[in-house]
Order: structure tokens, then sequence, then C-alpha cells
């Protein structure tokens, strides 16, 4: 008894005294990788989400076309998030609805609703790159966020608006990624995005996202009201606005399988 | 004439939701829709007698109404369908495509009233769907349907969903008429059709379905009970024509499909064994589809498609299906409008015909959809069911107005 407590007063300042080295031997990549821990920590516990998604698509003489989305997602604790997508408009694919169940660092699983057709249909979750509905954003810059998608590297301090950021560089581990690399701008106060640059296979510069107009809700989830995609080279852009944000609205796994899709409407 | 049964359907729906209606609940009400116009033109004089015309215009329309309440656990769709054809009476025609009331519970469902329901895995043919008639008046590649009575009651368990399916009425097949081209050399005479079941179109059909998914694996499999989509079309008269007479048996029918969907690889397959009084056999349709991803470095992708169907009884079969190869590729542009090319052929390996198909469409502004559609079809041996379409290769464009 007395030996062992003797044993752990002894320990502990050694621990201590290594952790206080660790940290300040810490590198880039460490550093990186702490911030996105950080990042997804203080998002944790927003148990499900409703909210109303439009995204106004833009090309490069400024004609507008317009996409109507309703999102419901549930937060996974030993998984990745579940997620359902129903489109309003476009009016040809009204009804159309999609399942995704992701899995950090293996495939997710996704289903398409076809209502023409009454067709639910598996489909290949390898298509990350891919741009979604013909906007500036691509499947994989609309998935949830997971620490294990990517590698990190903390590159420094930068002021980012009335806020001071962590630029951190992101490697997507994904070999289907459209990317080989994000630059990611996040605040130090409460962890929010506030740009993302991100860098094509060839490695130049290709998009940026910039967020805005960010709301907390229950006292803790920080969420952008738009969200604005500029690409480079096309010089088309996407705004995505986010309306009606509700949170621990009851939503259940039994409101996420394929039966659900199909009462999309 | 099968809209009369409909109606029977209609009035028992009504009290049914009359008597669940909602008393203090705000009901939510939703209405959308499309109406279509279509132009075929035949490249070929017509193959048989009272098909005199190189052109056809048809128009469409089909609006859904749509309420619900209880908090989106209850809701009721409507959704009819009405077409006007140029030449074919018979494809001038009626239906209700779904008229549904939807009861959500915990891990079940309930779904009662007209309804469409689309099984299976294969894009060529769709072999295991079984649950609605088609409305082969539209077109030929069987996926429109006609709606179908239906009591279904779902249920999701960790196991996967088992649908319950009670289906009162059957609706019998629709055909081009005297004057419709893509026929048969004798045309169908429907008002003169036969029925194994006593009871006749009002045989009450049952089935039940379980499907589950596994990792990459999703699988289905079930048992249908009642009256054989497929008629057997036997030579008879009506005045002076010589014309074919639909009969409709009874059948069991066991179905099977399974997808696997690996990296861009999709592996498909769909297989029946199905009894009646005149036939037992087993049918299979199967193959892939495999995407290759933003080609060349564009947003574009281009899927290869590779399918064979088989008939256990060979060229027996009145199914077009016997021993079939189909190859297919499918562009997408991945562009604001949804730009998209098909491209398709089915090519028979026991009579060496072909059917060709293209297809192109896409979004214009929010609310019309174009299309262009070239279908060709090269049979010559007079045995093949293909043969008697060997005049009417077409093109068809296609205007879509949502609203």
């Amino acid at each position: 008894m007395n030996l062992q407590a003797k044993t752990i007063n002894w320990l502990l300042p050694a621990i201590l005294l290594a952790s206080a080295s660790f940290s300040y031997a810490e590198t880039a990549e460490e550093k990186g990788l702490a911030i996105a821990k950080q990042t997804k920590q203080s998002d944790i516990g927003w148990t499900d989400m409703t909210a109303q998604m439009q995204m106004v698509l833009r090309n490069s003489e400024g004609q507008e076309s317009i996409r109507d989305i309703r999102m419901q997602s549930l937060e996974k604790k030993d998984d990745g998030d579940k997620s359902l997508s129903i489109f309003d408009r476009p009016l040809d694919v009204k009804g159309t609805a999609f399942l995704s169940f992701s899995h950090p660092g293996e495939a997710d699983d996704q289903w398409l609703y076809l209502p023409a057709l009454k067709r639910v249909k598996r489909i290949a979750s390898r298509n990350k790159s891919g741009p979604f509905m013909g906007s500036e954003f691509a499947y994989e810059d609309l998935t949830s966020f997971e620490i294990e998608k990517y590698t990190y590297k903390y590159l420094r301090d930068e002021s980012c608006g009335t806020e001071q950021c962590y630029v951190v560089e992101q490697y997507p581990v994904d070999e289907y990624s459209g990317y080989t690399r994000r630059v990611v701008w996040i605040d130090q106060s409460e962890n929010r995005l506030h740009k993302i640059d991100f860098y094509d296979r060839k490695n130049s510069l290709l998009k940026t996202l910039t967020y805005a107009a960010y709301q907390q809700y229950l006292g803790k989830h920080w969420r952008p009201d738009m969200m604005k995609m500029d690409n480079h080279l096309t010089k088309k852009n996407t705004d995505l606005i986010w309306t009606d944000y509700q949170f621990n609205t009851g939503l259940s796994d039994a409101d996420f399988n394929r039966n659900s899709l199909k009462r999309a409407h | 004439m099968s809209l009369h049964r409909g109606n029977q359907y209609l009035t028992g729906l009504g009290l049914i939701l009359a008597l669940t209606a909602p008393t203090c609940a705000a009901v939510e009400f939703e209405s959308y829709g499309k109406a279509t116009t279509e132009l075929r033109l035949f490249t070929e004089g017509a193959q048989f007698t009272d098909q005199s015309y190189n052109s056809n215009t048809s128009l469409s329309v089909e609006p859904t109404l749509f309420w619900h309440w209880n908090d989106n656990q209850d809701s009721l769709s409507f959704k009819p369908f009405l077409r006007i054809d140029q030449h074919d009476d018979e494809r001038t025609h009626a239906d209700i495509r779904e008229f549904s009331w939807n009861h959500q519970g915990e891990d079940w469902e309930l779904r009662s009233g007209i309804r469409k329901v689309f099984w299976g895995v294969t894009e060529f043919q769709h072999l295991v769907d079984v649950i609605n008639q088609s409305d082969a008046v539209e077109d030929i590649d069987g996926e429109d349907k006609l709606g179908q009575p239906m009591i279904n009651l779902s249920f999701v368990k960790e196991w996967g969903i088992v649908d319950l399916y009670l289906l009162p009425g059957f609706r019998e097949r629709t055909f081009p008429g005297k004057q419709g081209r893509l026929r048969t050399e004798l045309y169908v005479d429907q008002d003169q059709a036969l029925f194994e079941a006593g009871n006749e179109a009002l045989h009450t059909d049952f089935a039940v379905r379980w499907n589950h998914f596994v990792g990459d694996f999703d699988l289905g499999a079930y048992w249908f009970r009642g009256t054989n989509r497929d008629p057997i079309l036997q030579i008879g008269t009506n005045g002076s024509d010589m014309v074919l007479v639909p009969y409709y048996e009874q059948m069991n029918q066991f179905g099977f499909d399974a997808q696997a969907t690996l990296d861009s690889w999709l592996w498909k397959a769909e297989a029946i064994w199905r009894e009646t009084d005149t036939q037992r056999y087993w049918a299979t349709q199967a193959g892939f589809e495999y995407t290759f991803y933003a080609i060349h470095d564009s947003n574009a992708d281009l899927g290869v498609l590779l399918e064979y169907g088989w008939d256990q009884r060979g060229k027996d079969a009145n199914a077009i299906f016997q021993n079939d190869v189909s190859i297919g590729a499918r562009l997408t542009l991945n562009d604001a409008a949804s730009t998209e090319f098909l491209a398709g052929i089915i090519h028979d390996l026991d009579y060496g015909s072909s059917s060709f198909q293209v297809e192109a469409s896409r979004r214009i502004g929010n609310k019309w959809k174009v299309s262009l559609d070239g279908r060709f079809f090269s049979a010559e041996d007079a045995r093949d069911p293909l043969s008697t379409l060997g005049n009417d290769s077409h093109i068809q464009i296609s205007a879509e107005r949502y609203f």
C-alpha cells in the first residue's frame, strides 16, 4: 500500500515533466493533428440536425441556377455520421433522395432514391472529386469532417478578420480525392472554419471556400449561414445558404434507412 | 375500363382517410408535376396495315398532389396520369399511378392504396420487378408501370427490411392498338382478355420480400403468388380481324437480386424461378457497371455496362431476353444542366438480331428538360419477337415541363 503510494508520488512529476517537454518539441504535424482533434472535439454532442440548404450556382457570365435541398443528419459516436438529403429543386429531380452512412477510413455506404421509378439504388462512394449537382462543391467538400480523412501540418498563426487563426495544411488520405492539399484557417477562440484553399492534383490553387455569418446553437455548436465557393480556374462560383438549422429534433437510426429514403417527398 | 376497378379502391381509401383524418394536427399540402410533349419520327414506312403514318405526336400530364400531417407520420399522395396520342386510341389513356395513404410507426410502415413498387438492380431488363403491370403502350423499355392496388406492411429490423404485400385486384397490360406502331403483327385485343383465375382480374395476389445490406453487398429475395403479369398471347378474332388475345395464368415465383458495390464496380445479378400451369423455368439477368470518374481531368464520368440475359425456355420463351448480351455506355457531364448521354445495344445470340438505342438529355432553365432519343431495330428472323418492330426504328424528341 504504502509502497504503491510512494511510487505514484514519484511518477507523477516525471509524467508532467515528460508531457511538458513533449509539447515543447511538438512538431508541425503533431500540432496540426492536435488542432484537428480539438476542432472535432469542440463540436461533439450535436446529436442530430435538420437544415435547409440552398445552392446558387453562377457561371462566368453571372447566370444563376438554384438547388434546394433538405438535410437531416445524425451524429454517431463510434462511427461516421448518417445523413439524408432530399432534393426540392431543380424540379426535374424533386423527390430524389440521398442516404449516406459515412465510415472514417473506409468507403461510405450510399443509396440514391429515384422517385420516377420508385427505385432505390446503391451507388459507388468512390466518386469523391466529382461536382455535386453541377456546382463548384465536390462531394468530398460536403461530407462530414473526420480526423482520419487527412494528415496534417500546422503552418502558422494569422489574423482572420477580427479573429486570430491557426493556418493548417491538410493532406487527403483517400487516393481518390481531387486535391493534393487543403489549407485551412481555423479561429483560435471557437475552432470555426473561416476559409479553405483547395489545391488540385497538379498542386495549383483551384478553389477557395469562405464561411460567413456564424451562429451558435445549443450554446455550443457554431454553424455558418453562408458558404461561398469560388473556382479560380473557371471563374464560376456557388453560394451555399443555410437556413432553419434545428438541433436535437429527436431523429434516430429509424429515420436513416432505405425505407426513409422512399418516404422523401 | 380498368379505371372502374380503380375507382372502387379509391372509394375504400377515401373512407379510411375520412376515419383517420386528423382533427387537430395541421395538414400540409403540396402539388407539383410534369407535362410532356413527344414527337416520334419513324425512319421507314409501316410494316402493317392501319399504321400508315411516319410521325406521331403525343402529350401527357402527370400531376402529384401530396398531403402530410401528424408530424409527417401520415401522408396521402395522389398522382393521376393522362396521355393523348395522335394516332393510337389505345395509347390515349388515363391511369391512377398513385393514390396512397402512408402511415409510419416506430420500425414499421403501412402503405395502403394504389402504388408503384420497384425491385431489382440491373439496367437493361427488370426481371425481378413483378408487383406492377407494365404500361406497355407508353414505351417499349418496360419502365412505365400501372398503379397497383395494395396493402403493404413494411418492417425495418436489424436483419433487414421485410415487406408484406396484399394485392387485391390485377391490372391488365396495356398494348398498342390497331393504329399503333411498335406493335406485334396482329394487334392485341385487350377486351377479350382471359384469366386462369375464376374471379379473373379481381384475384388477390400476395408477396413477401426481404432485403438487406451487409457491407458492400445489397441482397433481396421474395416469393410472389398470384396472377402472372406477362400474358400468353393467343390467336383469336375480332370481327373480321385476326387478333391476339391475352391469357393471364396464375403463378408462383421466387426472385433473388444482389449487388456488390466495390470501388468503381457495381456487380449485379437477378434471377427468378417461375411456375405456372404450363411452364416452370429459371431466368437470369446479370452483369456489371464500371465507372471511369473525371475522364481526361474533366468533370465528366463515363460508365460502361455489360449484362447478359438468359431464359431456360430458350427460343420458346415469349421474353426478349432469352439469350441476349447487352452493352451500354453512360456519359454524365456533371454540369449545371445535368447533360447526359446514354447508348445501349441489345444483341440476341439466338436470332442474331439487335436493337440499338441512344439518348441525350439536359435541363433548360429550372423547369424544362429536353431529350433526344433514337431507337433502331434490326431483326431478319421472322421467329424473333423483335422482328415485328423491324420497320419501327425512330427518333423521339421530347420536352418536359415541370411545375
